[in-house]
Protein backbone atom coordinates (compact mmCIF):
# COMPACT_ATOMS: atom_id res chain seq x y z
CA UNK A 1 0.00 0.00 0.00
CA UNK A 2 1.14 3.54 -0.74
CA UNK A 3 0.22 6.39 1.60
CA UNK A 4 1.21 9.97 0.78
CA UNK A 5 1.46 12.60 3.49
CA UNK A 6 0.67 15.95 1.91
CA UNK A 7 -0.61 19.39 2.79
CA UNK A 8 -1.41 22.60 1.05
CA UNK A 9 0.52 24.80 3.41
CA UNK A 10 4.15 24.08 4.18
CA UNK A 11 5.36 23.61 7.73
CA UNK A 12 2.23 21.94 9.05
CA UNK A 13 3.90 18.66 10.04
CA UNK A 14 4.04 16.39 6.98
CA UNK A 15 7.47 15.10 7.87
CA UNK A 16 6.56 14.73 11.54
CA UNK A 17 3.61 12.55 10.56
CA UNK A 18 5.42 10.60 7.82
CA UNK A 19 8.40 9.75 10.04
CA UNK A 20 6.28 8.67 13.00
CA UNK A 21 3.93 6.66 10.82
CA UNK A 22 6.89 4.85 9.24
CA UNK A 23 8.53 4.13 12.61
CA UNK A 24 5.30 2.95 14.24
CA UNK A 25 3.89 0.84 11.39
CA UNK A 26 4.24 -2.93 11.53
CA UNK A 27 6.06 -4.97 8.94
CA UNK A 28 8.00 -3.86 5.89
CA UNK A 29 8.06 -0.13 5.40
CA UNK A 30 9.62 2.19 2.83
CA UNK A 31 9.84 5.87 3.70
CA UNK A 32 10.17 8.16 0.66
CA UNK A 33 11.24 11.77 0.99
CA UNK A 34 9.69 13.26 -2.14
CA UNK A 35 10.03 16.86 -0.99
CA UNK A 36 13.04 16.99 -3.28
CA UNK A 37 13.53 20.75 -3.12
CA UNK A 38 14.23 20.54 0.59
CA UNK A 39 14.21 16.95 1.85
CA UNK A 40 14.31 16.82 5.65
CA UNK A 41 13.25 13.31 6.69
CA UNK A 42 16.90 12.40 7.22
CA UNK A 43 17.20 15.08 9.92
CA UNK A 44 15.02 12.91 12.15
CA UNK A 45 16.41 9.48 11.36
CA UNK A 46 19.79 7.84 11.32
CA UNK A 47 20.23 6.60 7.76
CA UNK A 48 22.80 3.84 7.43
CA UNK A 49 24.66 2.70 4.33
CA UNK A 50 23.41 5.52 2.10
CA UNK A 51 24.02 4.90 -1.59
CA UNK A 52 23.74 7.79 -4.01
CA UNK A 53 22.91 7.64 -7.69
CA UNK A 54 22.36 10.51 -10.11
CA UNK A 55 18.90 11.26 -11.53
CA UNK A 56 19.14 12.24 -15.18
CA UNK A 57 16.71 13.37 -17.84
CA UNK A 58 17.22 13.22 -21.62
CA UNK A 59 17.95 16.59 -23.22
CA UNK A 60 18.20 17.18 -26.99
CA UNK A 61 21.58 17.84 -28.54
CA UNK A 62 21.68 19.04 -32.12
CA UNK A 63 24.11 17.54 -34.58
CA UNK A 64 24.94 20.67 -36.55
CA UNK A 65 26.43 18.71 -39.42
CA UNK A 66 23.02 17.17 -40.12
CA UNK A 67 20.71 20.01 -39.05
CA UNK A 68 19.21 21.97 -41.93
CA UNK A 69 17.54 24.51 -39.60
CA UNK A 70 14.13 23.50 -40.92
CA UNK A 71 12.61 24.44 -37.56
CA UNK A 72 10.35 21.37 -37.15
CA UNK A 73 11.72 20.75 -33.65
CA UNK A 74 11.08 24.35 -32.56
CA UNK A 75 7.55 24.23 -33.96
CA UNK A 76 6.88 21.02 -32.09
CA UNK A 77 8.22 22.12 -28.70
CA UNK A 78 5.37 23.35 -26.48
CA UNK A 79 7.84 24.60 -23.89
CA UNK A 80 9.95 26.96 -26.00
CA UNK A 81 12.98 24.84 -25.15
CA UNK A 82 14.14 24.85 -28.79
CA UNK A 83 14.13 27.84 -31.11
CA UNK A 84 15.28 28.35 -34.65
CA UNK A 85 16.59 31.75 -35.58
CA UNK A 86 17.84 32.02 -39.12
CA UNK A 87 20.22 29.11 -39.63
CA UNK A 88 20.78 28.54 -35.93
CA UNK A 89 18.88 26.20 -33.62
CA UNK A 90 19.19 26.99 -29.93
CA UNK A 91 18.36 24.58 -27.10
CA UNK A 92 17.41 25.79 -23.60
CA UNK A 93 17.81 22.63 -21.49
CA UNK A 94 16.26 24.20 -18.37
CA UNK A 95 12.93 24.55 -20.17
CA UNK A 96 12.95 21.03 -21.64
CA UNK A 97 10.38 18.56 -20.30
CA UNK A 98 12.23 15.61 -21.87
CA UNK A 99 9.27 14.48 -23.96
CA UNK A 100 11.53 13.42 -26.83
CA UNK A 101 9.19 14.91 -29.44
CA UNK A 102 11.88 17.05 -31.09
CA UNK A 103 13.98 13.99 -31.87
CA UNK A 104 10.93 12.18 -33.27
CA UNK A 105 9.86 14.98 -35.62
CA UNK A 106 13.36 15.83 -36.89
CA UNK A 107 13.39 14.78 -40.57
CA UNK A 108 17.20 14.79 -40.66
CA UNK A 109 17.69 12.64 -37.54
CA UNK A 110 19.92 15.43 -36.31
CA UNK A 111 18.74 15.33 -32.69
CA UNK A 112 20.25 12.97 -30.16
CA UNK A 113 19.07 12.87 -26.57
CA UNK A 114 21.78 12.97 -23.95
CA UNK A 115 21.46 12.41 -20.22
CA UNK A 116 21.62 15.52 -18.09
CA UNK A 117 21.76 15.24 -14.32
CA UNK A 118 19.06 17.14 -12.44
CA UNK A 119 19.24 15.55 -9.03
CA UNK A 120 20.44 12.81 -6.72
CA UNK A 121 18.69 9.75 -5.36
CA UNK A 122 19.80 8.45 -1.97
CA UNK A 123 18.85 5.01 -0.79
CA UNK A 124 19.64 3.61 2.64
CA UNK A 125 18.06 1.97 5.61
CA UNK A 126 16.89 3.16 8.99
CA UNK A 127 16.99 1.03 12.10
CA UNK A 128 13.87 1.53 14.20
CA UNK A 129 15.96 0.64 17.24
CA UNK A 130 18.65 3.25 16.69
CA UNK A 131 15.96 5.81 15.88
CA UNK A 132 14.64 5.26 19.40
CA UNK A 133 11.27 4.04 18.18
CA UNK A 134 11.49 0.51 19.58
CA UNK A 135 13.70 -1.15 22.16
CA UNK A 136 13.76 -4.69 20.84
CA UNK A 137 14.65 -5.81 17.34
CA UNK A 138 12.29 -8.76 17.49
CA UNK A 139 9.54 -7.54 15.18
CA UNK A 140 11.03 -4.41 13.79
CA UNK A 141 12.69 -4.78 10.41
CA UNK A 142 14.71 -1.85 9.10
CA UNK A 143 12.89 0.83 7.15
CA UNK A 144 13.91 1.30 3.53
CA UNK A 145 14.78 4.97 3.04
CA UNK A 146 14.61 6.76 -0.32
CA UNK A 147 15.31 10.43 -0.81
CA UNK A 148 15.41 12.69 -3.85
CA UNK A 149 17.38 15.91 -3.99
CA UNK A 150 16.93 18.37 -6.83
CA UNK A 151 20.21 19.91 -8.00
CA UNK A 152 20.74 23.58 -7.25
CA UNK A 153 19.65 25.71 -10.20
CA UNK A 154 17.28 23.08 -11.61
CA UNK A 155 13.60 23.92 -11.72
CA UNK A 156 11.83 20.71 -12.59
CA UNK A 157 11.37 18.41 -9.64
CA UNK A 158 8.81 15.88 -10.98
CA UNK A 159 11.40 13.63 -12.70
CA UNK A 160 13.35 13.40 -9.42
CA UNK A 161 10.15 12.59 -7.51
CA UNK A 162 9.27 9.89 -10.05
CA UNK A 163 12.77 8.41 -9.73
CA UNK A 164 12.36 8.12 -5.95
CA UNK A 165 8.96 6.45 -6.30
CA UNK A 166 10.04 4.11 -9.10
CA UNK A 167 13.13 3.03 -7.18
CA UNK A 168 11.17 2.28 -4.03
CA UNK A 169 8.51 0.43 -5.99
CA UNK A 170 11.12 -1.75 -7.71
CA UNK A 171 12.28 -2.92 -4.28
CA UNK A 172 8.84 -3.28 -2.70
CA UNK A 173 6.71 -6.40 -2.47
CA UNK A 174 2.94 -6.66 -2.11
CA UNK A 175 3.05 -6.25 1.66
CA UNK A 176 5.39 -3.27 1.73
CA UNK A 177 3.88 -0.10 3.14
CA UNK A 178 5.29 2.84 1.19
CA UNK A 179 4.97 6.18 2.99
CA UNK A 180 5.58 9.24 0.86
CA UNK A 181 6.52 12.58 2.42
CA UNK A 182 5.13 14.86 -0.31
CA UNK A 183 6.18 18.40 -1.19
CA UNK A 184 3.89 21.22 -0.04
CA UNK A 185 1.53 23.06 -2.35
CA UNK A 186 -0.89 21.73 -4.94
CA UNK A 187 1.12 22.05 -8.15
CA UNK A 188 3.02 19.54 -10.31
CA UNK A 189 5.48 18.32 -7.62
CA UNK A 190 2.64 17.52 -5.22
CA UNK A 191 0.60 15.92 -8.01
CA UNK A 192 3.57 13.81 -9.05
CA UNK A 193 4.14 12.64 -5.47
CA UNK A 194 0.47 11.67 -5.13
CA UNK A 195 0.05 9.94 -8.49
CA UNK A 196 -0.73 6.26 -7.99
CA UNK A 197 -1.02 6.34 -4.19
CA UNK A 198 -3.80 4.51 -2.36
CA UNK A 199 -4.45 7.03 0.38
CA UNK A 200 -3.54 10.62 1.21
CA UNK A 201 -3.13 12.06 4.69
CA UNK A 202 -3.51 15.83 4.56
CA UNK A 203 -1.77 17.51 7.46
CA UNK A 204 -2.96 20.98 8.41
CA UNK A 205 -2.99 23.43 11.28
CA UNK A 206 -5.99 25.31 12.72
CA UNK A 207 -5.12 28.69 11.24
CA UNK A 208 -6.76 30.67 8.42
CA UNK A 209 -3.77 29.93 6.18
CA UNK A 210 -3.86 26.25 7.13
CA UNK A 211 -7.56 26.05 6.31
CA UNK A 212 -7.21 27.93 3.02
CA UNK A 213 -4.46 25.68 1.73
CA UNK A 214 -6.14 22.57 3.10
CA UNK A 215 -9.21 23.38 0.98
CA UNK A 216 -6.97 23.66 -2.12
CA UNK A 217 -5.34 20.33 -1.29
CA UNK A 218 -8.77 18.73 -0.75
CA UNK A 219 -9.90 19.92 -4.18
CA UNK A 220 -6.73 18.51 -5.75
CA UNK A 221 -7.02 15.12 -4.07
CA UNK A 222 -10.72 14.89 -4.97
CA UNK A 223 -9.92 15.55 -8.63
CA UNK A 224 -7.28 12.83 -8.45
CA UNK A 225 -9.90 10.49 -6.94
CA UNK A 226 -7.78 9.34 -4.01
CA UNK A 227 -9.32 8.54 -0.60
CA UNK A 228 -8.03 10.90 2.06
CA UNK A 229 -8.29 12.04 5.67
CA UNK A 230 -6.99 14.96 7.67
CA UNK A 231 -4.59 15.27 10.59
CA UNK A 232 -4.76 18.56 12.48
CA UNK A 233 -1.39 19.35 14.01
CA UNK A 234 -1.03 21.81 16.92
CA UNK A 235 -4.79 21.32 17.03
CA UNK A 236 -5.45 23.57 20.01
CA UNK A 237 -3.34 26.49 18.81
CA UNK A 238 -5.90 28.23 16.59
CA UNK A 239 -9.64 28.11 16.12
CA UNK A 240 -12.16 25.44 15.16
CA UNK A 241 -12.72 26.45 11.56
CA UNK A 242 -10.75 23.49 10.18
CA UNK A 243 -12.92 21.12 12.20
CA UNK A 244 -16.10 22.87 10.98
CA UNK A 245 -14.86 22.76 7.40
CA UNK A 246 -14.11 19.05 7.62
CA UNK A 247 -17.49 18.23 9.13
CA UNK A 248 -19.39 20.29 6.57
CA UNK A 249 -17.42 18.67 3.73
CA UNK A 250 -17.77 15.18 5.19
CA UNK A 251 -14.01 14.81 5.55
CA UNK A 252 -12.67 12.39 8.11
CA UNK A 253 -10.35 13.79 10.76
CA UNK A 254 -7.91 10.99 11.46
CA UNK A 255 -6.05 12.55 14.33
CA UNK A 256 -5.63 15.79 16.24
CA UNK A 257 -2.25 16.46 17.80
CA UNK A 258 -2.39 19.20 20.45
CA UNK A 259 0.50 21.61 20.76
CA UNK A 260 3.06 20.47 23.32
CA UNK A 261 6.36 21.95 24.35
CA UNK A 262 7.78 18.42 24.75
CA UNK A 263 7.12 17.65 21.06
CA UNK A 264 8.53 20.98 19.90
CA UNK A 265 11.67 20.53 22.01
CA UNK A 266 12.14 17.02 20.60
CA UNK A 267 11.65 18.33 17.07
CA UNK A 268 14.35 20.94 17.61
CA UNK A 269 16.72 18.15 18.64
CA UNK A 270 15.82 16.12 15.55
CA UNK A 271 13.70 13.59 17.45
CA UNK A 272 10.71 11.95 15.79
CA UNK A 273 7.36 12.76 17.41
CA UNK A 274 6.88 9.22 18.70
CA UNK A 275 10.26 9.39 20.42
CA UNK A 276 9.64 12.76 22.04
CA UNK A 277 6.11 11.71 23.02
CA UNK A 278 6.16 7.88 23.19
CA UNK A 279 2.45 7.52 23.89
CA UNK A 280 1.88 8.49 20.24
CA UNK A 281 3.58 5.29 19.10
CA UNK A 282 0.40 3.29 19.62
CA UNK A 283 -1.65 6.05 17.98
CA UNK A 284 0.43 6.00 14.79
CA UNK A 285 0.71 2.22 14.81
CA UNK A 286 -3.08 1.97 15.04
CA UNK A 287 -3.52 4.58 12.31
CA UNK A 288 -1.24 2.65 9.93
CA UNK A 289 -3.07 -0.57 10.78
CA UNK A 290 -6.47 1.05 10.21
CA UNK A 291 -5.53 2.54 6.83
CA UNK A 292 -4.07 -0.77 5.63
CA UNK A 293 -7.15 -2.64 6.84
CA UNK A 294 -9.51 -0.26 5.05
CA UNK A 295 -7.44 -0.39 1.89
CA UNK A 296 -7.54 -4.18 1.90
CA UNK A 297 -11.31 -4.08 2.25
CA UNK A 298 -11.64 -1.49 -0.50
CA UNK A 299 -9.50 -3.40 -2.93
CA UNK A 300 -10.75 -6.86 -2.07
CA UNK A 301 -7.43 -7.91 -0.57
CA UNK A 302 -9.02 -8.59 2.82
CA UNK A 303 -10.15 -11.96 4.07
CA UNK A 304 -6.73 -13.54 4.31
CA UNK A 305 -5.95 -14.59 7.88
CA UNK B 1 15.71 49.23 -41.45
CA UNK B 2 13.01 47.88 -39.14
CA UNK B 3 12.92 48.73 -35.46
CA UNK B 4 10.84 46.68 -33.03
CA UNK B 5 9.71 48.45 -29.85
CA UNK B 6 7.91 46.64 -27.03
CA UNK B 7 4.64 48.49 -26.66
CA UNK B 8 1.54 48.51 -24.51
CA UNK B 9 -0.59 49.59 -27.48
CA UNK B 10 -0.78 49.62 -31.25
CA UNK B 11 0.21 53.24 -32.00
CA UNK B 12 3.37 55.30 -31.70
CA UNK B 13 1.75 57.23 -28.86
CA UNK B 14 1.26 54.09 -26.75
CA UNK B 15 3.52 53.66 -23.74
CA UNK B 16 6.66 51.62 -24.17
CA UNK B 17 6.08 48.26 -22.43
CA UNK B 18 9.11 47.79 -20.17
CA UNK B 19 8.69 44.01 -20.32
CA UNK B 20 10.03 42.12 -23.30
CA UNK B 21 8.86 38.51 -23.01
CA UNK B 22 5.42 39.43 -21.77
CA UNK B 23 5.03 42.72 -23.57
CA UNK B 24 1.54 43.45 -24.84
CA UNK B 25 2.94 43.66 -28.35
CA UNK B 26 5.58 45.19 -30.58
CA UNK B 27 5.49 48.18 -32.89
CA UNK B 28 7.53 47.49 -35.99
CA UNK B 29 8.75 50.83 -37.35
CA UNK B 30 10.21 51.06 -40.85
CA UNK B 31 12.82 53.85 -40.90
CA UNK B 32 12.58 54.25 -44.68
CA UNK B 33 8.82 54.46 -45.12
CA UNK B 34 8.19 55.78 -41.55
CA UNK B 35 5.32 53.30 -41.41
CA UNK B 36 4.34 51.21 -38.40
CA UNK B 37 2.98 47.73 -37.96
CA UNK B 38 1.66 46.28 -34.68
CA UNK B 39 2.58 42.69 -33.79
CA UNK B 40 0.45 41.30 -30.99
CA UNK B 41 2.18 39.10 -28.46
CA UNK B 42 -0.77 37.07 -27.19
CA UNK B 43 0.96 33.75 -27.77
CA UNK B 44 3.83 34.74 -25.46
CA UNK B 45 1.49 36.29 -22.91
CA UNK B 46 -0.20 32.92 -22.63
CA UNK B 47 2.98 30.82 -22.64
CA UNK B 48 3.54 28.89 -19.43
CA UNK B 49 7.27 29.39 -19.81
CA UNK B 50 9.80 30.64 -22.32
CA UNK B 51 7.86 33.82 -23.10
CA UNK B 52 11.08 35.75 -23.73
CA UNK B 53 12.30 33.12 -26.16
CA UNK B 54 9.00 33.13 -28.01
CA UNK B 55 8.83 36.93 -28.16
CA UNK B 56 12.36 37.02 -29.52
CA UNK B 57 11.30 34.61 -32.23
CA UNK B 58 8.32 36.81 -33.12
CA UNK B 59 10.49 39.88 -33.37
CA UNK B 60 13.11 38.09 -35.47
CA UNK B 61 10.52 36.49 -37.74
CA UNK B 62 8.88 39.87 -38.26
CA UNK B 63 12.15 41.02 -39.77
CA UNK B 64 13.28 43.41 -37.03
CA UNK B 65 16.86 44.64 -37.35
CA UNK B 66 16.93 46.39 -33.96
CA UNK B 67 14.97 45.94 -30.72
CA UNK B 68 14.11 48.65 -28.22
CA UNK B 69 12.63 47.46 -24.93
CA UNK B 70 12.74 48.04 -21.17
CA UNK B 71 14.54 44.89 -20.07
CA UNK B 72 15.83 41.67 -21.62
CA UNK B 73 16.52 38.41 -19.80
CA UNK B 74 19.26 35.90 -20.62
CA UNK B 75 17.27 33.51 -22.84
CA UNK B 76 15.63 36.25 -24.88
CA UNK B 77 19.00 37.93 -25.23
CA UNK B 78 20.59 34.67 -26.43
CA UNK B 79 17.98 34.28 -29.17
CA UNK B 80 18.25 37.91 -30.27
CA UNK B 81 22.04 37.67 -30.31
CA UNK B 82 21.92 34.48 -32.39
CA UNK B 83 19.70 36.33 -34.85
CA UNK B 84 22.01 39.34 -34.89
CA UNK B 85 19.42 41.74 -33.51
CA UNK B 86 21.00 44.41 -31.26
CA UNK B 87 19.05 45.32 -28.11
CA UNK B 88 18.69 48.89 -26.85
CA UNK B 89 17.11 49.76 -23.50
CA UNK B 90 14.71 52.65 -23.07
CA UNK B 91 13.11 54.05 -19.93
CA UNK B 92 9.38 54.61 -19.65
CA UNK B 93 7.73 56.98 -22.10
CA UNK B 94 5.90 56.67 -25.37
CA UNK B 95 7.05 54.48 -28.23
CA UNK B 96 7.48 57.67 -30.27
CA UNK B 97 9.83 59.11 -27.63
CA UNK B 98 11.85 55.89 -27.48
CA UNK B 99 12.24 55.93 -31.27
CA UNK B 100 13.33 59.55 -31.25
CA UNK B 101 15.90 58.77 -28.56
CA UNK B 102 17.22 55.83 -30.56
CA UNK B 103 17.46 57.91 -33.74
CA UNK B 104 19.33 60.58 -31.77
CA UNK B 105 21.77 57.93 -30.57
CA UNK B 106 20.73 58.41 -26.94
CA UNK B 107 19.86 54.79 -26.11
CA UNK B 108 22.37 52.31 -24.72
CA UNK B 109 22.95 49.03 -26.50
CA UNK B 110 23.32 46.16 -24.02
CA UNK B 111 25.91 43.43 -24.47
CA UNK B 112 24.32 41.00 -22.02
CA UNK B 113 20.97 40.48 -20.34
CA UNK B 114 20.15 43.27 -17.91
CA UNK B 115 17.86 41.17 -15.70
CA UNK B 116 17.90 37.57 -14.51
CA UNK B 117 15.79 34.81 -15.93
CA UNK B 118 12.71 33.60 -14.12
CA UNK B 119 10.38 30.68 -14.35
CA UNK B 120 6.86 31.93 -14.55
Amino acid sequence: MRIAVASGKGGTGKTTVAVSLALAAQGRVHLLDCDVEEPNVALFLKVSDPVESPVCVPIPVIDETRCTACGECARFCEFNAIVRVGKTVLVFPELCHSCGGCALVCPEKAIQEEASQIGMLTEGCVSRVSSGAVTSESSAPDIGFYQGLLSIGKAMSPPVIRAVKDHSRSEADVDTLEIIDAPPGTSCPMGTALTGVDYVILVTEPTPFGLHDLSLAVETVRVMGIPFGVIINRSDSGDDRVVSYCSSEGIRILLQIPEERRIAAGYSRGEPLIVAAPEYRRTFSALAGLLIHEWKNRTGRGGTP
Amino acid sequence: MKIAISSSGDTLDAQLDPRFGRATGFILFDTETRSTLFINNNQSLEAAQGAGIQSAQHVVNAGADVLITGHAGPKAFAVLTAAGVPVYLAKAGSVRQALAQWEAGELVRITSADVEGHWV
